[in-house]
């Protein structure tokens, strides 16, 4: 089992002839994901790795059933992908896209918003049901199928993470990168109710890092509406304040938006957050064998 | 990226918002001529991208013209928390009645523009959002009706802040011009503090912050030539222009790493194990060699750097690609430290056979590797 995307997930590719779109529809065919459309304005009829071409998402969407888009445009033009993918009958789109401006994400994630349409990222690396589907652009071979669900704010330091689970023995039932930026589609709190729904789900790896306020949220959901058990953990406690920390989002404004907070608030909680990636495993399996 | 409170008052009177109407002056004599076509009494004020100027002696009252020249002199040979203050902001000195806090900022937890006001302004509105948070007023406004921001939307907020109906209009009017002026010029903050209330009743901006979002820099050429070369961190931006993402830290392990997350990750886990990181870097996603011969060029200027710990988790990063860039970093530098090495990931195995028998020493996991140099340092 696992959550959002599946054997179930009809993809479409937005930026399919691009270099990065090209590379990585490649390597989620190769992973058995079904990729039924491409879109890129003005090369529909073309046929790409053998999936056909559109000029539109709402023309691909009605040939081919495709119930999900992945987005590897240029930063520039990524406002107008999410835009078309929100007057379409899609529920879910992820946007792998870095350096969207920030204004450009909140109006269109406004209205995907509005329609009803969930939204990953933008900037980040997808999500991968392990053994049945992958949307992204993660490195499939570190995945296991298992029943650790991993939600992180980064990308290399997730492939990390769920590289060790893998290598303790624990697969994971659905990994999702939720992006870096200051404005993003899915939080911890948006994704944490699906995890805690999903049968095929018994714990939650949490990934944080320095800035805003999302992992606090979490920590207060966790207490109020969670049965399963969460691991975190917290990138940047060594982050000076004020400077930008790679990740747009990743920048320290006030004394809240520290590691330290954040892991004081996630520990309040109940929620034990490991100081070395190599002890995340073994939190779990403490975590897990507690009556 | 930040610019100086007089763009910022310059924006702020191109979109309409009330200033004091100072300028600018990069030498003291300039400054002097300034506040005398002004007229005394002016407030000086160090221009840097920094807080705390007030404590450091960068903002001063003159009253009289002798004391002018010493003056802008001083601040000028001011150091402000490691900037150098190169430019002056001279302001006509007002009477304040009252002080407010007004500013429009993107809020990340709800995804919406958001005016935050306080009618207590002039203070660390941080410390106000602690102690009094019931002070804190707010008001979302979404992209669509920022675009269209009617006077109706802004009153009730503008008369929390301000009781006489004149001031609250004034307010408003200073409100709209903020949401013009973030929108037009894709701000992250747009920022009054202290929004004052004058001697004769009128509302004007004394002190301003504008920041803009560097990823719509792209599209902003206006905003790009604002910049103060001076004022910024020049090897952060040496970085950004070759692809890669630097702070210059305290410590002496060099750090060489592939995305943010494990970046920062990567430094904690260095301090964890009694090493000091002497700086983040974020090699980025792409497998130019070339990034990694910058990378290795920007860490090497730091003579305390006394190892240097790569950490690549290969995904859309090819491990093959990072060991040429590697194997060209000797080649073209001179390099008298010793390196550590954790290539995992895409095309690891190719990425051992070219490093082949080398003298640098291979950790298989973060913790290893950062373990080694902590270790390796504190030998020394």
């Amino acid at each position: 089992m696992s959550i959002l995307v599946n054997q179930d997930t009809r993809l479409l590719v937005q930026g399919i002839t691009g270099r990065d779109g090209l590379f990585h529809t490649e390597r989620m065919l190769e992973y058995g994901t079904k990729v039924v459309a491409g879109v890129t304005p003005g090369k529909g009829g073309q046929t790409v790795l053998g999936i056909p071409v559109f000029n539109t998402v709402a023309e691909a969407v009605a040939k081919t059933g495709a119930n999900t888009s992945v987005i590897y445009v240029p930063a520039k033009f990524a406002k107008a992908a999410l835009l078309e993918v929100a007057a379409s009958p899609l529920k879910l789109v992820v946007c792998i896209t870095e350096g969207v401006p920030t204004l450009d994400a909140l109006e269109a994630f406004e209205q995907l918003k509005a329609a009803g349409i969930r939204l990953i990222g933008p900037n980040c690396p997808g999500l991968i049901s392990p053994g049945s589907c992958k949307v992204g652009i993660l490195p499939a071979q570190i995945h296991k199928p298992g029943r650790v669900g991993v939600v992180s704010r980064s990308g290399t330091l997730t492939y990390e993470i769920v590289a060790a689970l893998t290598a303790a023995g624990l697969g994971q039932s659905t990994c999702i990168g939720i992006g870096g930026d200051p404005v993003i589609g899915s939080r911890f709190v948006d994704l944490l109710p699906l995890f805690e729904a999903d049968p095929g789900t018994d714990s939650v790896v949490l990934v944080g890092e320095i800035g805003g306020q999302d992992e606090v949220e979490a920590a207060r959901y966790f207490q109020q509406h969670m049965t399963k058990p969460i691991v975190a953990f917290m990138a940047g406690l060594t982050a000076p304040p004020g400077r930008r920390m790679g990740h747009a989002g990743a920048l320290i404004g006030g004394a809240n938006e520290t590691a330290a907070a954040k892991t004081e608030a996630l520990n309040r909680a109940g929620i034990p957050v490991a100081r070395i990636t190599s002890e995340i495993p073994g939190l779990i399996f403490s975590k897990l064998t507690k009556p | 990226m930040k610019i100086h409170e007089y763009q910022a008052h310059a924006l702020f009177a191109e979109f309409g918002i009330p200033t004091p109407g100072g300028r600018m002056a990069a030498d003291a004599a300039t400054a002097a001529q300034t506040a005398q076509e002004l007229g005394l009494p002016v407030v000086l004020k160090a221009q840097v991208h920094s807080g705390g100027r007030g404590k450091a002696g960068g903002v001063k009252l003159i009253t009289t013209a002798a004391e002018l020249q010493p003056a802008a002199e001083k601040i000028l040979g001011l150091t402000i928390n490691g900037l150098p203050v190169r430019k002056l902001f001279v302001c006509p000195a007002i009477t304040v009645a009252s002080e407010s806090y007004l500013s429009l900022l993107i809020d990340r937890g709800q995804a919406t523009l958001t005016f935050i006001g306080c009618a207590d302004g002039g203070v660390e509105i941080e410390e106000t959002a602690k102690t009094s948070p019931e002070k804190i007023r707010r008001l979302a406004v979404r992209i669509a009706e920022a675009r269209h921001l009617s006077r109706e939307t802004c009153r009730p907020f503008a008369q929390l802040l301000f009781r006489e109906a004149g001031q609250a209009e004034a307010a408003i009017d200073i409100m709209l011009g903020m949401a013009k002026l973030f929108l037009a010029r894709d701000c992250s903050l747009v920022e009054i503090n202290p929004l004052v209330v004058d001697g004769r009743g009128k509302v004007l901006a004394l002190d301003g912050k504008i920041q803009f979002d560097d990823n719509a820099l792209f599209r902003h050429e206006e905003t790009e030539q604002l910049r103060d070369m001076d004022a910024e961190d020049r090897e952060e931006l040496e970085a950004k222009a070759a692809g890669l993402s630097f702070v210059r830290l305290e410590g002496n392990i060099g750090c060489m790493v592939n995305g943010a997350g494990l970046a920062m990750a990567t430094m904690d886990i260095i301090k964890y194990f009694g090493g000091k990181p002497a700086n983040f870097l974020d090699v980025g996603g792409s497998s130019n060699p070339n990034k990694i011969v910058d990378a290795f060029r920007m860490i090497l200027r730091d003579k305390q750097v006394k190892i240097i710990f790569i950490n690549i988790f290969g995904g859309i990063t090819r491990c093959d690609d990072v060991a040429r860039g590697i194997l060209a970093a000797r080649a073209q530098l001179t390099i008298d430290v010793p390196i550590i090495i954790r290539l995992v990931g895409t095309n690891e195995a190719q990425a051992r056979e070219l490093l082949g028998e080398s003298d640098m020493k291979v950790a298989l996991t973060l913790e290893e590797g950062a373990q080694m140099a902590a270790k390796w340092v504190q030998a020394l």
